[in-house]
């Protein structure tokens, strides 16, 4: 038993084709069945239709749940708002993210770096649903913010800023504000963790030389370090744009229970049962990344991944 | 040297202690909410402290039986993800071929598009073929989004490895069976189990997939969504909140001293 396993290993050590193509198989077979099978049904299924009477999934080829899709102004009014919060949400969470990442880069020390890598790392993995979950405690009207402002004195800001009409709502955990607050809380460390990977890759002696050539802190920020950055802001805002866009938890859980596209796919699929206009409908945030990681990637972002 | 860059060294520092002051206290809130004697709202400050939850969340079934799904999908899925994600590296490292990074791409790919993309695909490709939702359905979505971390973890231990101790074996005598086994696993052991480790804890906490792929059937974070939005009993959520950080936590932190002391070794 043993020396025909032995044999058979040696016989492939000789024939490295082969080897390389039963180590690869397991996974090509999985990811390519699995996945990109799956995926590649959804896609085939957007083209399919619903009969409005019985319910049930034509399969012709047609254009009709696209048609369904782009001719009703409420899902462009989906599709418009989910990507406005989605780019919102990239943009602060950019602005907030950069001074940690760059503290933790730059100032930070030996025994404090690793601190704080898995400060950020933590969050970043640790449960999802738990950290949704926390704001709802902390935005309730009877919760913690409230009691915090309130202490402050600060009570009649939170009513101006639920005031401001589109943003602003009954309460935090009722209005976009609040969701956005979430949103920004939960994607931050994927944000943090690419810039400041791309700000340690810095090499040091070009700080040096900025200051050699008689660049000031300033200059030498502007014209060195941001430049030298902005790879790592833009591979971080991959993940921030992506998981924004997709997510249907936390407009579900948080928020004036206005759509977002996560929540009219499900709903489709779910309730509705109608496939094909949720497939068509999953195929916008698709496209959307496609052009997003085609402007990332003429940014450099890849090489800062 | 140093102290020449820090450019407003007190803005920054304040901007990153209030990041990371942002970062933890809700997480901090949700534990000490599990101790709360409030039954019915979010009061704070909390009215008293009492540990009785945890004794009824103990008793309660439903929590019991997510438990086990959601430990059984993660350990299941976690091993295909260890099996096809190292098989994968050791053809991808040190060889080249044709279509190498598509394979790369391709293991990223189910983490890099929105969870609802890859949720409503697998969804609507076995109610295409008319797939059963079990506790398989669940396994095969989990699968195919760990196999990404066991992949990173497994190919960055390898490029690190030298490879001049899978020569010496070759030379020595050893076939290749043997030099697998003996030389090449004990070398890449700590990174399979930090990738292990990384995945149970993804799969633990994976909602939105889950969600698409389920049936009838609730993980952890599927019954936590249904409390969420049908609260029952706030308090035994919150407590539920607290195991799901410490099952989460845990293997995070294990995988990160696994491949920190690596790390301290090779340089």
């Amino acid at each position: 038993m043993t020396s025909t396993f032995d044999k058979f290993f040696t016989f492939l050590f000789y024939r490295k084709s082969l080897a390389l193509f039963l180590l690869l198989a397991p996974l090509l077979i999985w990811l390519g069945v699995v996945y990109l099978g799956s995926l590649f049904t959804l896609l085939i299924q957007s083209f399919f239709s619903i009969d409005s009477f019985s319910g049930v999934i034509k399969r012709e080829f047609t254009l009709e749940s696209y048609y369904d899709l782009f001719r009703q102004s409420t899902n462009w009014d989906i599709i418009i708002r989910t990507t406005t919060m989605a780019f919102t949400v990239t943009v602060v969470s950019a602005i907030i993210a950069f001074p940690i990442a760059y503290f933790m880069a730059m100032n930070a020390g030996p025994t404090l770096k690793p601190i704080l890598y898995l400060g950020v790392m933590l969050p970043l993995w640790s449960s999802y649903l738990v950290k949704v979950y926390s704001w709802k405690l902390i935005m309730a009207k009877e919760g913690i913010l409230t009691w915090c402002l309130d202490q402050l004195g600060l009570l009649h800001l939170l009513d101006v800023v639920l005031a401001i009409p589109v943003i602003g709502g009954s309460s935090l955990s009722f209005s976009y504000i609040g969701m956005f607050l979430v949103f920004v809380y939960i994607w931050l460390p994927y944000m943090i963790l690419p810039i400041q990977a791309s700000l340690e890759r810095i090499p040091k002696s070009l700080l040096e030389a900025s200051s050699d050539l008689g660049g000031g802190p300033s200059q030498t920020f502007r014209k060195v370090i941001l430049p030298l950055a902005f790879p790592g802001v833009v591979a971080g805002s991959i993940f921030t744009f992506s998981l924004t866009l997709g997510d249907y938890i936390i407009p579900t859980i948080i928020g004036n229970s206005s759509y977002f596209i996560g929540m009219a796919v499900y709903t489709h699929q779910g309730t509705a049962g109608n496939i094909p206009l949720a497939a068509a409908f999953s195929v916008v945030p698709i496209i959307i990344m496609m052009v997003y990681l085609s402007i990332a990637k003429r940014l450099g972002a890849f090489d800062a991944l | 040297m140093r102290s020449k860059w820090n450019l407003g060294s007190i803005g920054l520092r304040t901007a990153t202690l209030f990041g990371f002051l942002f970062i933890h206290i809700p997480i901090l809130l949700i534990i000490m909410y599990a101790f709360s004697t409030d039954e019915k709202t979010f009061q704070f400050p909390l009215p008293g402290f009492t540990t009785k939850w945890f004794g009824v969340a103990w008793d309660r079934n439903d929590i019991w039986e997510a438990i086990i799904l959601s430990s059984q999908v993660a350990l299941i899925s976690t091993f295909i993800a260890i099996f096809l994600g190292t098989l994968a590296c050791l053809a991808v490292y040190r060889s080249q071929f044709f279509g190498k990074e598509i394979i790369s791409f391709l293991v990223i790919l189910p983490i890099a598009l929105p969870g609802i993309v890859t949720g409503i695909s697998l969804r609507s490709a076995m109610s295409l073929f008319g797939i059963p939702f079990s506790t398989w359905t669940i396994v095969i979505a989990h699968a195919t989004f760990c196999i990404v971390t066991v992949y990173n973890n497994v190919l960055a231990r390898l490029r690190r490895s030298s490879h001049s101790m899978v020569e010496a074996s070759m030379d020595l005598g050893a076939n290749p069976w043997q030099t697998f086994r003996f030389v090449i696993l004990p070398n890449i052991a700590t990174a399979l189990l930090a990738g292990g480790m990384l995945s149970f804890a993804l799969s633990f906490d994976e909602v939105i997939v889950t969600t698409f792929t389920a049936g009838q059937q609730s993980t952890v974070p599927i019954w936590m969504l249904t409390e969420f939005i049908r609260p029952r009993q706030r308090p035994v959520t919150n407590v539920v909140a607290v195991f799901v950080i410490l099952v989460t936590t845990i293997p995070i932190l294990v995988a990160y001293y696994l491949t920190k002391e690596d790390d301290g070794r090779k340089k």
